[in-house]
């Protein structure tokens, strides 16, 4: 559906470095990445907003490089909503359709209705930008959108600005938008959960590169390097030697700790190991797990964070439990805890 | 607690004390202002006849008129040509576009003098621009167009600047959206940015019209004759003192700023 070749492009402080993306159609693609890697710059160099210095966009197998945003039918949708304020909400939706000169202002009207109750959000139809919440807002700019019946959406941290319950409800809308209406989807964020819960695929985006195209699985658990891992959350992040390897099963020594065991088909030399917290499990003894890595530590820091909490333990692994296991077991700092996790958990790269 | 705080109003007046020193600081201008022009609309109820003969005179009557018309078409014309402009120079950057900047408020500069001279320079009969106009028959020495052109080349900056400030304020992402939805660039200028920008664009032009009614310098080196209100008010002031050229700024004065509020309820009204 989309495809970018080879793009490249400096605008003020950012700029993009020779970017290859293909996005398929009715696909949920989400770029993830920190502020300033260039996110945004790349959806407005899709939507036709800026050219690009290099490179070329292809949007259903047809060149529109240098075609002006009015001709390429692809809704936008930015963080701050950029509802017309001098517009009513009504006003605001019907902008596009009005300007088709095919249709008449009877199925206009109609289309409008339509939306605004797919939507919920027809009770608002004569109110200005200014009177809604950021929600609102946000239905508004997606109805705008959808109004014209694009083929592509493209959303620029669609969510950013918006409370927790808020976010939770938009982002079933935004999934909704992309089933019953077909559309392919190209969201940019910087929040992990947003893109772990919506994306089809995702890609990494850091300083103007994409690092890596992968389903949320592959990104979130088989990060391609140190610093994609450190963006995507894997807090454990190792050094070691492969020693051994059976089977498949690699034997890593660590200096900090007894060796690692991963599945890995790596046999010999210096590699990096990335554990997400979650997948460790902390217990007060030994038991009789099936796990292969098992590590006693002392807990050196408890820190909660919404309903989990993250455990730092001295042996410079850290783990996440929920507060219910938490308060179960009574973790208290300086108390000793094995830390136990799969071989399968652990991924290696050189 | 000691008892001065315990007055009503002290603590607050405390708090914001920053505010007080700087509301008296300011009234000083305030003052300046409202007692020089308070003052000449006092001193002429005084002499409420002279008032009525300005009023009723048909020489200060066409002068007013002219001022005020000529105005009206020389911020015409900067609105034509500035708000282009104005729209440019807020989105657009490049190399020089300080000196750009900087030459359409140049007018704000130089002694009104000096920019009557500059353009007697210009559009005199054997000026650069001048002579070819005269071979064309159009001659601006002494003529509406002299007036418009002197009163344009003053009241410029003020249209630009402001309808550029105005149109900065226009998020661009907001064009952006509109032209996702199918507006061409076109379209999205005059139905998204220029209504945006328009109080703003507005409150320019009447900056600017006001500046164009008060300039007396240039006009007179330009254009004496037709005769406008500030040459008028000026000649009478030479020859026959304050009593005789009052009144007739008060008149003038007067229209100014029914003129001006009128405009100015307009604007809020909109917002």
């Amino acid at each position: 559906m989309i495809e970018v070749r080879n793009l490249s492009k400096d605008w003020k402080k950012f700029s993009l470095k020779d970017i290859n993306i293909e996005i398929k159609k009715n696909e949920y693609f989400v770029v993830l990445g920190p502020t300033g890697a260039g996110k945004t710059l790349l959806l407005e160099i899709i939507a036709g907003f800026y050219f690009p210095d290099r490179g070329e966009v292809r949007i259903a197998g047809q060149e529109v490089t240098n075609l002006p945003p009015e001709k390429r039918r692809i809704g936008f949708i930015y963080q701050d909503y950029s509802l017309f304020p001098h517009f009513s909400v009504e006003e605001n939706i019907e902008f596009g359709l009005k300007l088709r000169k095919s249709a008449s202002p009877d199925t206009n009207r109609k289309k409008l209705k339509e939306i605004m109750d797919w939507l919920g959000i027809a009770h608002l139809a004569h109110r200005y930008p200014a009177t809604l919440s950021g929600g609102e807002q946000q239905k508004v700019a997606i109805a705008r959108a959808i109004a014209i019946k694009p083929s592509i959406l493209l959303l620029d941290e669609p969510l950013a600005a918006l409370d927790l319950r808020t976010k939770d409800y938009l982002r079933e809308e935004l999934k909704r938008v992309k089933e019953e209406l077909g559309i392919t989807m190209v969201h940019v964020t910087h929040d992990q959960t947003e893109a772990m819960v919506l994306a089809d695929r995702i890609a990494v985006m850091m300083k103007g590169r994409i690092m890596q195209v992968g389903t949320p699985y592959e990104i979130f658990n088989k990060p391609q390097d140190e610093e994609i891992a450190d963006f995507v959350g894997v807090e454990n992040i190792l050094s070691g030697v492969v020693r051994n390897n059976e089977n498949g099963v690699a034997e890593i020594e660590v200096d900090f700790c007894r060796n690692i065991f991963a599945v890995s088909d790596y046999r010999a030399g210096a590699v990096k190991l990335f554990v997400r917290p979650e997948d460790i499990i902390l217990s007060e003894s030994q038991g009789e797990s099936s796990a292969k890595n098992v590590m006693k530590g002392r807990i050196e820091a408890l820190d909660d964070i919404g309903p989990l909490t993250r455990v730092k333990i001295d042996n410079s692994l850290v783990a996440l439990i929920t507060k219910q296991s938490r308060e179960s077991m009574g973790l208290q700092k300086g108390e000793e805890v094995y830390a136990t996790f799969k071989a399968t958990s652990v991924h290696v790269v050189r | 607690m000691k008892l001065r705080s315990r007055l009503p109003g002290t603590e607050k007046l405390k708090r914001e004390k920053i505010y007080v020193i700087f509301l008296f600081l300011g009234l000083v201008l305030v003052a300046f202002v409202f007692i020089t022009l308070g003052n000449m609309l006092y001193r002429q109820t005084e002499d409420f006849p002279a008032l009525i003969d300005a009023a009723t005179n048909l020489v200060v009557l066409k002068a007013i008129g002219i001022s005020i018309s000529m105005a009206m078409a020389s911020t015409l014309i900067a609105f034509f040509f500035g708000v282009p402009l104005a729209y440019f120079l807020a989105r657009k950057d490049f190399p020089g576009k300080s000196i750009i900047e900087g030459i359409v408020d140049i007018p704000l500069m130089i002694p009104h003098v000096i920019a009557g001279i500059a353009l007697y320079g210009v559009f005199m009969r054997y000026g650069v621009i001048g002579a070819p106009l005269k071979r064309l028959g159009i001659v601006i020495t002494d003529a509406y167009l002299g007036i418009v052109i002197a009163m344009l080349f003053m009241c410029l900056p003020y249209l630009i600047d402001t309808a550029r400030a105005g149109f900065k304020e226009v998020d661009p992402r907001l064009e952006n959206v509109a032209r996702s939805l199918g507006a061409s660039h076109w379209r999205t200028f005059r139905e998204i940015t220029f209504p945006l920008a328009f109080p703003s664009i507005l409150s320019g032009a009447i900056l600017s019209w006001g500046r164009a009614i008060s300039e007396f310098s240039a006009v007179l080196i330009l254009a004496y004759h037709p005769i406008s209100a500030p040459i008028l008010i000026y000649e009478k002031f030479t020859s026959f003192g304050l009593a005789a050229s009052r009144p007739i700024s008060v008149l003038l004065i007067s229209i100014c700023l029914v003129i001006f509020i009128l405009l100015r309820m307009l604007q809020k009204g909109r917002k």
